[in-house]
């Protein structure tokens, strides 16, 4: 279990993973005169799932959009297994191996099922236009296909390959958009908040889908609010509050940090949710 | 009133020269607009620079077959012009950017200060010799009673027929390559597409060009036929009548604009021909408003009515699937 890994890491904000694949340092992003991200140092540990929890406006899904090249960052600097991701595209950073998801869930409606996973695919000669009309590409098509067909399954939608992803389930599209996700074979997978607006019975599948990318090896990074969700799966919690790290450790020690309970916990009595 | 010469007329013009000439237009349009979802207003602009180029390049005493290659140089030039500004903002500013620079194109080659090169408004004629010099058809009328053309019509016809058969062979080949699935995921979420590692502002600046250089070919296509460029034939409406006819055939589908070009040109002509016999020759008293130069305006406000029937009964168009049409797009 890679747990185990951390269990000698202290729960303190910005401290060392013995094997991090992501390191943030240094970021900073502000909106007018709101600081939304200012995180001195953060690093992520390879093979564990990760939460980024908080409440809403602290910054999560800010700096999410930061680590994937969908924002541009203020100054800072964060690497991949040691290569730099600074003011990289984002189309980029998908293909260096961070594929991240969104809240609101981005299925190609219009597109069929198949072709959802099959267009997430990399290094298909055939999606270059000198490609497209004299490169040999069917053979690259049919091995994609086994695998978007494998993990179709996997994800219990390989019934539905021929419909249009536009007439999936709210659920179905979140399972849609993770399945997608593993075709582009990221190192790193980060979800924004995969659970938000999900039927609850449907949340366990999720969470079981989550820890089975870790189980193949993946890092995942995700964003929650809710911090129940979390205890469950994350090996680690990070917290952050208005765009700060204010916390790290195990689920359980975060449930006792007092400055959590004040940030966040706190607040979140005051909520009707 | 003739019914069989109306129909006839009718007929002749949904596989004429306009016909095959608006298909054209229409599949470059319907690879930017249907497939990429990249609104261009200004696609009659690439009609302009194709046909500018081939009348130009003759007219300086270039061969004919370089004059082709300068018109879809010319289109490719304005596609990446228009496009590194605009592909990187929002639809809507390439909708803006475009139909101006349409207009901008045509008031240039239409200004004095350009006349020593394009002619002004005066135009080019007779830089298609060449083609016409070749035409293997011998000299008569070929058809069936009043569906005849003679062999001029014919060779341009085959020309513009044989023209939209090869690009819509070269459309299936690359719509259904890994290339176009690629497109159409941007037109359906341009986020989605990067965060699967697309290069969503390279797509759509080769979606932008390609279908602006088969624009360009249209309008070599219809100057050919006409041996005369002026630049007030480039007007906007030029874009809306591809527009009308992509959406009449099915955006998105690879026989749309074709099946969309004729049955827009065979309607166009056999309102032309009901609203000439109701207005000028059985003069009908409830028309009695009208006389014969109001059956242009009729004619198009009809179509603008007939329009409007298709986007609320069928906004998929004729090839379209209802089905698709109808996922909400988030």
């Amino acid at each position: 279990m890679p747990s185990d890994v951390l269990s000698s890491v202290p729960h303190e904000p910005g401290v060392a993973k013995p094997d991090p694949i992501l390191v943030v340092g240094e970021v900073r992003r502000s909106f007018g005169g709101l600081r939304a991200v200012d995180v001195d140092h953060l690093e992520i540990q390879r093979g564990t799932i990760t939460s980024l929890i908080g409440p809403n406006g602290a910054g999560k899904t800010t700096l999410f959009n930061l680590l994937t090249g969908f924002d541009r960052v203020d100054e800072g600097n964060w690497h991949l297994d040691g290569g730099a991701l600074v003011g990289i595209p984002s189309f980029r950073v998908a293909r260096k191996g961070v594929v991240r998801t969104f809240q609101l869930t981005k299925s190609l409606a219009r597109l069929t099922v198949l072709e959802n996973m099959m267009v997430a695919a990399k290094d298909q000669v055939g999606e270059s236009f000198w490609g497209a009309l004299f490169g040999r590409w069917r053979h690259i098509e049919a091995a994609n296909e086994i695998r978007a067909i494998a993990a179709l399954e996997r994800f219990g939608l390989a019934h539905m390959q021929d419909e249009y992803a536009g007439s999936l389930s709210g659920g179905q599209r979140k399972l849609l958009e993770m399945a997608r996700a593993l075709m582009v074979d990221p190192e790193v997978i980060m979800l924004d908040e995969p659970m938000a607006g999900v039927n609850p019975a449907l949340t366990q599948t999720l969470l079981d889908h989550i820890s089975a990318l870790r189980d193949d090896g993946k890092t995942v990074v995700f964003v929650e609010h809710d911090m129940d969700v979390v205890q469950e799966i994350s090996e680690w919690v990070v917290v952050m509050s208005q765009g700060r790290v204010i916390a790290e450790g195990p689920p359980a020690s975060i449930a006792q940090n007092r400055e959590v309970i004040d940030a966040y916990l706190g607040l979140r009595h005051g909520e009707t949710a | 009133m003739d019914w069989s010469k109306i129909l006839i007329d009718a007929g002749r013009a949904a596989i004429g020269v306009p016909a095959a000439a608006y298909a054209i237009s229409a599949m470059g349009l319907n690879l930017q607009f249907g497939y990429t979802g990249l609104l261009n207003f200004g696609h009659v602009g690439s009609m302009l620079v194709g046909a500018y180029g081939l009348a130009i390049t003759v007219d300086r005493g270039g061969p004919f077959w370089l004059g082709i290659i300068v018109g879809i140089i010319f289109a490719l030039i304005l596609g990446l012009l228009l496009g590194i500004p605009t592909l990187r903002l929002r639809a809507d500013y390439l909708a803006i950017v475009t139909i101006a620079a349409g207009e901008i194109l045509r008031l240039t080659v239409r200004s004095s200060w350009a006349a020593p090169v394009t002619k002004g408004i005066f135009g080019i004629q007779r830089f298609a010799d060449d083609f016409f010099d070749v035409n293997p058809i011998p000299a008569g009328l070929y058809g069936i009673g009043r569906f005849r053309f003679d062999e001029r019509t014919v060779w341009v016809m085959l020309l513009g027929w044989g023209l939209v058969a090869v690009i819509s062979l070269f459309m299936w080949k690359l719509i259904r390559s890994p290339w176009g699935r690629a497109i159409r995921a941007i037109r359906e979420d341009e986020d989605a597409a990067l965060s699967l590692g697309k290069n969503v502002f390279g797509y759509k600046l080769q979606s932008l060009m390609v279908g602006g250089a088969i624009g360009a070919l249209a309008g070599m296509f219809l100057a050919i036929d006409q041996q005369n460029v002026t630049p007030d034939a480039y007007i906007p409406l030029i874009t809306f009548y591809a527009f009308t006819i992509v959406i009449l055939g099915g955006p998105g589908t690879l026989l749309g604009p074709i099946t969309g070009s004729m049955i827009f040109w065979f309607l166009f002509e056999l309102l032309d021909g009901v609203m000439t016999t109701l207005i000028v020759d059985m003069e009908l008293p409830v028309l009695s408003a009208f006389d014969a130069t109001d059956v242009g305006p009729i004619r198009f406000a009809l179509f603008g009515l007939g329009l409007m029937w298709l986007m609320v009964f069928r906004p998929q168009g004729i090839f379209g699937s209802r089905e698709e049409m109808l996922i909400d797009a988030q």
